[in-house]
């Protein structure tokens, strides 16, 4: 996509050589592989090229309760352990997501499709610094403002999506942790091996045997682990829609439930933005992960007053975007997850054509095998348009202007929606009061897609609810 | 004078316009922008990309020595590496350009006499630019006499920081006046001074408002000198410059790029923030010495696959 | 209401009250037309309840929405004075409530004047948490990179409460004031046996600078009411402490259409000093980032 130049960049792929894949994965349960109840196996596949990367044993509803057991028996001496104690093992593991960091951004990217850049740069760091700041949390509970010697709940039972799949495990398995949980793990169908190989790292840990278990599976999988009667705390990222089931689910259980789910982020450029930093903004709000990312800042609210000149700089940055192999450390835009959530995408984007929203992408070539989607953006969006409302979850931006700053709080709240925003603009003050207005529960103000694990995480409205991160986050975990 | 593009009309009519016009740009956020700095820093350049890169920012050399102790032996050994930086591989390109001060520009041209390599020459009271306008055009006047192809001047950093625009834009255009049509003026904006990104931003219109053939980062005298942030910063200045008016202007950081791998980053910047069309020495110029020695030992290894020394490169 | 043993109130008829529902800052009769009989704890009858509808609920829910902008936007201190203005207000009419509580629960006189000072204080104790609960629960994060980022609690915004149906006004009180004291406003179900306690707080409410719509209060079956509120699409959360079991978990399934933030029912006792858990309940939390970045232009080199 990059413009015709003399600069070519030569292929700079990443070596694959420093992960070793094996052939056939089980299910961890009470620190041993172990294969499915009823023998079920999947196959896993790198969404850039289709290849079987592994075949994974798929779990059911008798290995969730295998699994479950497991956590229960752990939970006992995992919980009474000192603090002190709990922290060392998760230090431990923080060091060895470090140690084997080239290795875990290596699989995370064939395994998910996303840019070895993101892997390497974002994914991976945010992990090991996960493991760190939660296990320096698990001696010092009583300072956490929840009153003296706060319990554990039990047992959790966790399920992660495939966009951010290790990253999204360190968010509840390190908290979960540090306040004393046992976990049983279900990472999404199309991204089980980083979970897999988090289990190695467990092992390598020396963290007793069932304090934690990771069942790579299905929707169901899912489902049986949130009904487990013997399963204590509930956490979910994901959808709405399975979001909603969830809380259906529970109702009228003891089960606390935390809940991250999808967003349509709104990201509030105005005229007196640092341009060239929004336009950045902009790119990573939407193209970061493919946006493939619940906070992406994928509709942007632009003032009318400079909606073509911001275009136009929009424009320009998305055709030096690069688009293709992974693996390439060079490469800007990786694959799309799965076919399943490509032919999403695409009707998404056809539903916006039809509805008379204005289609744009660079000049473009998309790879011939794997799942691909080239950047792409609307104009001439308003409220109104499906793509002004659903989430995409793809590399698709919805640009729609407002005349004032009321407006661009009322546009940008005018959802069902209430996990991200992003503004933009050199007045200080608009800052704090566009701040204070928008319903979202992470704000970027002239920055965007930016994570911390001190930072708490989540959102409004049907967004979910609870905060994954900081202080905020041992609460979800505890029995207060 | 300079002809400012009628798409910015009567900007300059004035001082109070001009200081509008300035303060109207949009502002820098500094994070932003050294971040994505930092991110075009992290590109992989390889192999086939490699070799042009190193070819390319050899010929982007402006082969630099700007000592109280020059002597026209030194100058004379500068123009022999400038034209030839390798001697044992004759394809290895000219760089684009010697730089000296105004009394060594007689040796360098000399020096480089029918290479093709130009003789650059700082002058207005370089570096510190503290002394009356003109003595300041007497020492370019000097400078061309002597057969300059391109003038490297310094702006009054104090005038633009007590905000006498109009003080600085004037002097700029009399210093373009006085190059007249042979030589090329490159305007350095010591950015180490201005200390802050919007300031460099004003100062990158202004200069190009004035008629600056190149805009300039530092003089590689002072504490900050190039910086992937504030050089992606004018690269921006450049591209929107010539968006609004059609003339396009270069970008020159100077000081403190010292190897091959910083040189390709630089290249990188321009590359996606400008573009291809900067991709040239007529647009773009590394301002350094020691890189020069860097650059060739990466050509040396790339052609041979052994890592070279600094024995196999001249200490010119 | 109950019978005067004074000897010249004796010679006199005494004027009963007509109890109305308080919605959006006025004083309605249901939407319905109808009431039903509400008895003392030995079945006398005491006055006649509005029994609110579907429609009364929706009513509360726009007058509850019409003033959470204006509530959750008052500074914490004024939200703080108008709480203890509550409490003045209450202090001033405690004998009404005192014999109000007595009758709805059928306590001694002594017993129901401890229940309403109780209550009262309990307003004077939540007034002094809308400016401190922001500095309890959120606060500056230390993030490894140049930024300012900052969390603070905000309000969740229109809460259902269904009022606690044995501590008719304590209870009341104990689940009300802490929805409203960090800017959350509230449609609150009464207690469907002792509603009259609820209905004599809302022309406390009405006069005591809060403004209209920021609690509203409504009379009848529990179940009734809370069914379309737990299902309505513009209300936030929902207390279910006066939902039994069985009511408790449908409401929670219906509350699942928008995630309402849901708290279950459980064991309070209503006479002892709360924690902050019904404060944070119907709390979000908003994280806002902004660069910081150096002085100067002095940005590193590669």
């Amino acid at each position: 996509m990059a413009s015709a130049s003399a600069f070519e960049y030569a292929p700079a792929p990443e070596s694959r050589s420093v992960v070793d894949i094996a052939p056939s994965y089980g299910l961890f349960i009470d620190g041993e592989f172990t294969e499915a109840a009823d023998g079920k196996v999947f196959k896993t596949v790198s969404p850039s090229t289709e290849e079987v990367l592994s075949e994974v044993a798929q779990a059911g509803a008798e290995d969730v309760d295998r699994a479950v057991k497991a956590a229960r028996r752990a939970f006992e001496k995992w919980s009474a352990l000192p603090g002190s104690e709990r922290a060392k093992y998760l230090f431990r593991i923080a060091r060895i997501i470090q140690e084997r960091s080239r290795e875990l951004a290596v699989l995370e990217t064939l395994d998910n499709g996303k840019p070895i850049k993101e892997t390497r740069d974002a994914d991976l760091p945010l992990v090991a610094a996960h493991f760190f700041y939660y296990a320096g949390w698990a001696d010092k509970l009583d300072h956490a403002g929840f009153g003296a010697n706060p319990r554990p709940l039990g047992v959790a039972g966790q399920v992660i999506p495939w966009n951010f799949p290790l990253l999204m495990l360190a968010w509840k398995i390190a908290p979960a942790l540090a306040t004393g949980n046992t976990v049983v793990l279900k990472p999404a169908e199309t991204t089980p091996l980083s979970a897999l190989f988090f289990a190695d790292i467990c092992r390598q840990a020396g963290l007793p045997k069932g304090v934690v278990n990771i069942l790579p599976g299905y929707g169901d999988a899912g489902a049986a682990l949130v009904e487990h009667p013997d399963v204590n705390k509930v956490a979910f990222t994901g959808s709405t829609a399975v979001g909603k089931a969830i809380a259906r689910q529970v109702a009228g259980t003891d089960k606390k439930v935390t809940l991250e789910l999808g967003g349509k982020g709104a990201n509030i450029v105005f005229d007196d933005a640092p341009i060239d930093q929004a336009v950045e903004g902009v790119v990573t709000g939407i193209f970061f992960n493919q946006g493939q990312v619940c906070c992406a800042g994928s509709r942007l609210l632009v003032q009318e007053s400079i909606h073509d000149e911001l275009l136009d700089s929009l424009k320009r940055r998305l055709s030096t975007l690069r688009l293709g192999d992974p693996l390439d450390k060079n490469t800007d835009i990786g694959a799309i997850n799965s076919a399943e959530q490509l032919s999403r995408i695409t009707s998404l984007v056809e539903q916006g054509e039809a509805e008379g929203a204005e289609r744009w992408s660079p000049a473009c070539e998309l790879p011939s095998s794997g799942y691909w989607f080239a950047p792409t953006l609307f104009t001439n969006v308003t409220q109104a348009h499906t793509i002004a409302r659903d989430e995409i979850f793809g590399p698709v931006l919805s640009v729609l202007t407002f005349r004032t700053p009321d407006e661009a709080v009322a546009k940008a709240n005018n959802s069902q929606y209430g996990l991200s925003a992003g503004i933009w603009t050199e007045k200080g003050s608009r800052i704090l009061a566009v701040a204070s207005k928008l319903r979202a529960g992470v704000i970027w103000s002239n920055t965007f897609n930016k994570f911390d694990p001190t930072s708490p995480f989540g959102g409004y409205k049907e967004s979910g609810f609870g905060r994954e991160g900081g202080r905020h986050g041992l609460e979800a975990y505890l029995d207060v | 004078m300079p002809t400012t593009a009628p798409a910015l009309g009567d900007v300059t009519a004035s001082d109070s316009t001009l200081r509008r016009f300035l303060h109207g740009l949009p502002g820098v956020d500094t994070v932003g922008l050294e971040a994505r700095a930092a991110s075009l820093g992290t590109r992989s350049i390889k192999t086939t990309a490699k070799a042009y890169a190193i070819d390319l920012a050899i010929s982007m050399v402006d082969l630099t020595t700007l000592e109280g102790a020059d002597t026209p032996g030194k100058v004379r050994a500068l123009g022999a590496k400038a034209v030839h930086p390798d001697p044992t591989d004759r394809t290895t390109p000219s760089t684009a350009a010697v730089c000296v001060y105004p009394d060594m520009v007689a040796t360098a041209k000399d020096a480089v006499a029918g290479s093709g390599v130009k003789v650059a020459s700082v002058a207005t009271a370089f570096p510190a630019g503290r002394a009356a306008l003109d003595v300041k055009l007497a020492d370019v006047r000097d400078a061309v006499a002597a057969g300059a192809d391109e003038i490297d001047m310094v702006i009054d950093r104090g005038a633009f920081l007590a905000g006498k625009y109009m003080k600085v834009y004037d002097e700029i255009t009399a210093v373009k006046e006085a190059c007249g049509t042979s030589a090329r003026l490159k305007v350095i904006f010591e950015t180490g001074e201005l200390s802050t990104y919007d300031n460099i931003r004003r100062a990158s219109w202004l200069g190009m408002l004035a008629g600056a053939d190149f805009i300039k980062t530092s003089t590689g005298k002072v504490a900050v000198n190039a910086t992937p942030a504030n050089t992606l910063l004018m690269l921006e200045a450049v591209r929107d410059f010539r968006a609004q008016t059609g003339v396009q202007v270069g970008v020159k950081p100077a000081g403190g790029i010292r190897t091959t791998k910083d040189a390709i980053k630089f290249l990188v910047l321009v590359n996606e923030t400008a573009g291809a069309d900067w991709l040239d020495n007529h647009w773009f110029r590394f301002g350094a010495s020691s890189l020069l020695n860097d650059l060739l030992m990466q050509r040396q290894k790339l052609a041979t696959g052994r890592y070279s020394g600094p024995d196999y490169v001249t200490v010119d | 209401m109950s019978e005067k043993t004074d000897k010249t109130e004796q010679q006199r008829l005494s004027v009963f009250k007509t109890y109305k529902l308080y919605v959006g800052g006025k004083f309605p009769r249901s939407e319905s037309g109808r009431v039903y009989e509400v008895t003392d704890s030995k079945g006398k009858w005491l006055a006649n309840a509005p029994l609110s509808s579907r429609k009364d609920a929706r009513d509360a829910v726009v007058a509850a929405r019409k003033a959470f902008g204006g509530w959750s936007g008052a500074t914490a201190y004024n939200r703080g004075q108008i709480l203890y203005r509550v409490a003045e207000m209450l202090e001033g009419r405690r004998d009404q409530f005192v014999r109000e509580v007595a009758d709805a629960e059928g306590l001694s006189k002594s017993k129901a004047a401890a229940v309403v000072d109780a209550a009262i204080d309990r307003w004077v104790w939540y007034a002094g948490w809308t400016d401190k609960i922001a500095q309890v629960v959120g606060g500056g994060n230390p993030v490894a990179g140049p930024f300012f980022n900052l969390s603070t609690p905000e309000p969740t915004g229109v809460v259902t409460v269904l009022a606690p149906q044995e501590s008719s006004f304590l209870g009341l009180v104990s689940v009300i004031a802490p929805v409203i004291a960090t800017g959350n406003t509230v449609v609150v179900i009464a207690s469907e046996k002792s509603p009259l306690p609820a209905l004599s707080l809302g022309e406390v409410l009405a006069t005591s600078d809060l403004p209209g719509g920021v609690v509203n209060v409504l009379s009848g079956k529990t179940a009734e009411i809370a069914a379309p509120l737990a299902a309505h699409q513009d209300v936030n959360a929902i207390d279910l402490a006066g939902a039994d079991d069985v009511l408790a978990k449908e409401l929670e399934i219906a509350a699942a259409d928008n995630l309402k933030r849901v708290v279950r029912p459980q064991a309070v006792d209503y006479s002892r000093t709360p924690g902050i858990e019904r404060l944070t309940a119907f709390l979000e939390t908003k994280t806002v980032w902004h660069p910081t970045g150096a002085l100067g232009a002095s940005g590193s080199s590669y």
